[in-house]
């Protein structure tokens, strides 16, 4: 245990004192940020499987629709079709701060000026069922980008809810109890001192007063 | 400014091409980890997309990625359908912060 290294000064004693305050003080405002973290988090999770059910149906039927598409038309014509996609997308990332956690958000830009404007070829040689499919698709990026911004999120708060909570748990039931524990020891050991100080004093002061007045 | 990257079967990524994300069609789950490590050390696609099919033998890899900003590794699901590895990815990283399923 630590109360065999510490030295029971006074010194020590305020050095404790003044780290068990802000020990104290930090656990109560890490536990205020895991309660509002785990608040948040709750949301962020509903969302995520909000989304995420979203985006499985939106991807089946998408992909229903490509299937359909590529039975009515030749692999090579879509081949062909989709070789040289006109649009291009990009990615501009900012950040939110949750809760000190740096979470990203993405806000994609597409190059064509026509956000919608997708189709990459003519429509002389390709079937309309392909257009459908690539529209069903374009609608599904949308949420698909909004669960990647969320997962996301969501995994980067867990991991800080776990490094909050072991933290928080940490102090709670290691730091603290040890601080206190040595707090008393010390103060323990530091009367004891006193008091034999007290009573050797008050030996010395029998022994003097017997040899002053040859007492007895 | 980043881009966004699809990792899947050639039939899943095909769609994606047309909508201007980068696709890196995949065969093999060995494709599929090359063209993963790839992105992810390139560090120029901050979201890629990963067929649930190849994620399933990736997750070790993936995992890595779980506490950084940047990529975003997200699984969607190929062409058979949803396999639920993403939904037990989510009750994860639930278990993992609050300690209990909800």
């Amino acid at each position: 245990m630590a109360t065999t290294t510490i030295s029971p000064t006074r010194m020590e004693l305020m050095r404790l004192k003044g780290r068990l305050k802000t020990a104290t003080r930090g656990h109560k405002l890490l536990k205020d940020k895991r309660d509002e973290l785990m608040r948040q988090f709750m949301d962020v999770v509903k969302r995520n499987r909000e989304l995420r059910t979203k985006v499985e149906e939106g991807l089946k039927d998408a992909n229903t629709a490509i299937s359909v598409a590529s039975s009515v038309m030749s692999p090579q014509m879509m081949e062909q079709a989709l070789l040289n996609p006109k649009q291009s997308v990009e990615l501009d990332m900012t950040f939110n701060n949750v809760m000190s956690v740096k979470v990203p958000v993405y806000q994609f830009h597409t190059k064509a000026d026509d956000p919608s404007d997708i189709c990459p070829y003519g429509f002389v040689q390709t079937s309309g069922e392909l257009d459908d499919a690539l529209s069903a698709l374009g609608d599904v990026f949308k949420d698909m980008l909004e669960l990647a911004q969320v997962e996301k999120t969501m995994q980067l708060m867990a991991d800080e809810i776990e490094k909050t909570r072991r933290r928080v748990n940490a102090l709670e039931h290691v730091m603290i109890p040890d601080l206190q524990k040595n707090i008393r020891y010390i103060s323990m050991k530091l009367e004891e001192n006193d008091l034999s100080t007290k009573i050797r004093l008050m030996k010395v002061k029998e022994m003097v007063l017997k040899d002053a007045h040859n007492f007895k | 400014m980043y881009k966004i990257a699809v990792i899947g079967g050639e039939d899943t990524v095909t769609g994606f091409k047309a909508l201007g994300l980068d696709t890196y069609p995949s065969a093999t789950v060995n494709e599929a980890a090359f063209a993963l490590r790839e992105l992810a050390a390139g560090g120029e696609h901050a979201i890629i997309y990963i067929e649930e099919d190849f994620a399933a033998e990736l997750s070790a890899e993936i995992a890595k990625y779980d506490d950084t900003v940047t990529p975003a590794i997200i699984l969607i699901p190929g062409r058979s359908g949803p396999l639920g590895i993403a939904q037990s990815a989510l009750q994860n990283s639930v278990i993992r912060a609050i300690g209990t399923d909800i």
